[in-house]
């Protein structure tokens, strides 16, 4: 009951508040409508103008702003691209150098190694050639005297077992017998002295 | 004349008495915030358009982002076949935007909190709408009234609900934003109001809830602006791309 009274308060509150309005100014001023067709005129004037503004001149200006942007930046895009595809392309032939000119460089090395090692073989070799040339040559030239030696001493010895008989004796002795005698005796005791 | 919370949307004339033929289109305050808010639009808009620059200036930003957020909106719900409504939805939507927000300042008139100027939005939009679906379909446009898959014997009842909520389009898009913006702003008033008759004392709590509510006034003056455009996509995608 209490309910039913604070609703039916409410609700015919809302009608007395509608009459105090209405008293005033004359209920909602939004449903009086004296000034409708002013707005319904004002609202299709302004917002027309404003539509066909846009529309005309505004929209397109921002829409091709917009446009040139992106193109833009698409542009700018590809052009970065293909910078960086240009400069991985010198790098990778900067590395090629790179590979290229050391393998270079080693083979020149090697080259010069090798040749510096036949230098020194081919100068070793001739030296070695000329050391032994020249042992042989003192070899023979020892083995000759060698063989010379017994034969000057023979003579030696002749000659002064026939100077020591004349001055001891005073008496010519024959140069022949006086060999004959050294030749037997170098004969007996010349392996003695001469074999070494 | 304060207390009254209703005084903030009265009409009244400036300037003189202007009549064609038996109607008044006289200049009144609803006229002028009409004509302040298409003259702010068209002024950010062609600042915001004029000069190209790579890296835009905070205007020009502005401008392109709006550009951006209403095409989006348009290609989201009404698809690629809606670009030529472009223009319409944009001027739309900056035009119940900047309305709302315009009278958010104090001492201004709302232009939108007035049933005749949505409803008049509105009924234009249901009109064109309704145009653009015939000219594209025929009378295939009113295969909307019956939807696919439904039995037949709901069929009759179904259709009359489909036509009934599509009449009353006009009705809710209009009644939706104005109810939107005279709630909020007789609400501020009230409040507003209390601040005045509990004096300094106990003035502080509804000061408080003005404060709060200033902020969710602004919030619903995009909103419904936004509301207001999305519905209209809607109501366009169900034009161009028959879907039922």
């Amino acid at each position: 009951m209490i309910k039913k009274i604070f609703f039916q308060s409410i609700f015919f509150n809302f009608f007395l508040f509608k009459k105090v309005f209405s008293a005033e100014s004359g209920g909602m001023p939004q449903l009086n409508p004296e000034f409708w067709i002013s707005q319904i005129f004002w609202l299709t004037l302004t917002f027309g103008i404003l539509y066909v503004v846009l529309s005309k001149l505004i929209l397109p200006k921002i829409s091709a702003n917009l446009e040139l942007r992106k193109s833009l930046i698409q542009e700018n895009i590809e052009a970065a691209e293909k910078q960086r595809e240009s400069s991985e392309a010198k790098l990778k032939e900067y590395d090629d150098i790179i590979i290229k000119s050391k393998l270079k460089a080693k083979n020149i090395f090697k080259d010069a190694r090798e040749k510096i090692i036949k230098d020194i073989n081919s100068k070793k070799e001739t030296l070695d050639n000329q050391i032994a040339e020249e042992i042989k040559k003192a070899e023979s030239e020892i083995e000759v005297l060698k063989k010379s030696a017994p034969e000057k001493i023979n003579k030696i010895a002749i000659e002064t077992s026939s100077e020591l008989i004349k001055k001891l004796i005073g008496a010519e002795v024959n140069n022949s017998s006086i060999s004959a005698i050294v030749d037997d005796l170098s004969k007996r005791n010349g392996g003695k002295y001469y074999d070494n | 004349m304060a207390a009254n919370p209703m005084t903030q949307f009265e009409v009244y004339r400036i300037g003189p008495e202007i009549k064609i033929g038996s109607f008044d289109i006289s200049f009144t305050n609803a006229s002028l915030f009409m004509v302040v808010s298409s003259l702010a639009i068209l002024l950010i808009f062609n600042l915001g358009s004029k000069k190209n620059s790579i890296l835009p200036n905070r205007i020009q930003l502005l401008a392109e982002l709006s550009y951006t957020f209403v095409s989006k909106m348009i290609s989201d719900t009404a698809g690629s076949k809606a670009k030529p409504y472009f223009a319409f939805i944009f001027s739309l939507f900056m035009f119940v935007l900047f309305c709302n927000m315009f009278g958010m300042i104090p001492y201004t008139f709302t232009v939108t909190s007035h049933i005749i100027v949505t409803f008049v939005l509105a009924a234009f939009i249901f009109v064109g709408v309704t145009i653009i679906g015939f000219i594209k379909h025929g009378f295939g446009y009113l295969k909307l009234f019956v939807p696919s898959g439904v039995p037949i014997v709901l069929l009759p009842l179904i259709v009359v609900i489909e036509i009934i909520s599509y009449l009353s389009r006009p009705i809710s898009l209009s009644v939706r934003l104005f109810a939107n913006m005279m709630a909020g702003h007789t609400m501020m008033k009230v409040f507003g109001g209390f601040v005045i008759s509990l004096g300094i004392v106990g003035g502080w709590l509804p000061l408080s809830f003005s404060v709060a509510l200033t902020g969710l006034e602004i919030l619903v003056a995009f909103l419904q602006a936004y509301v207001f455009a999305i519905l209209t996509c809607i109501y366009l995608n169900d034009a161009l791309n028959l879907h039922h």
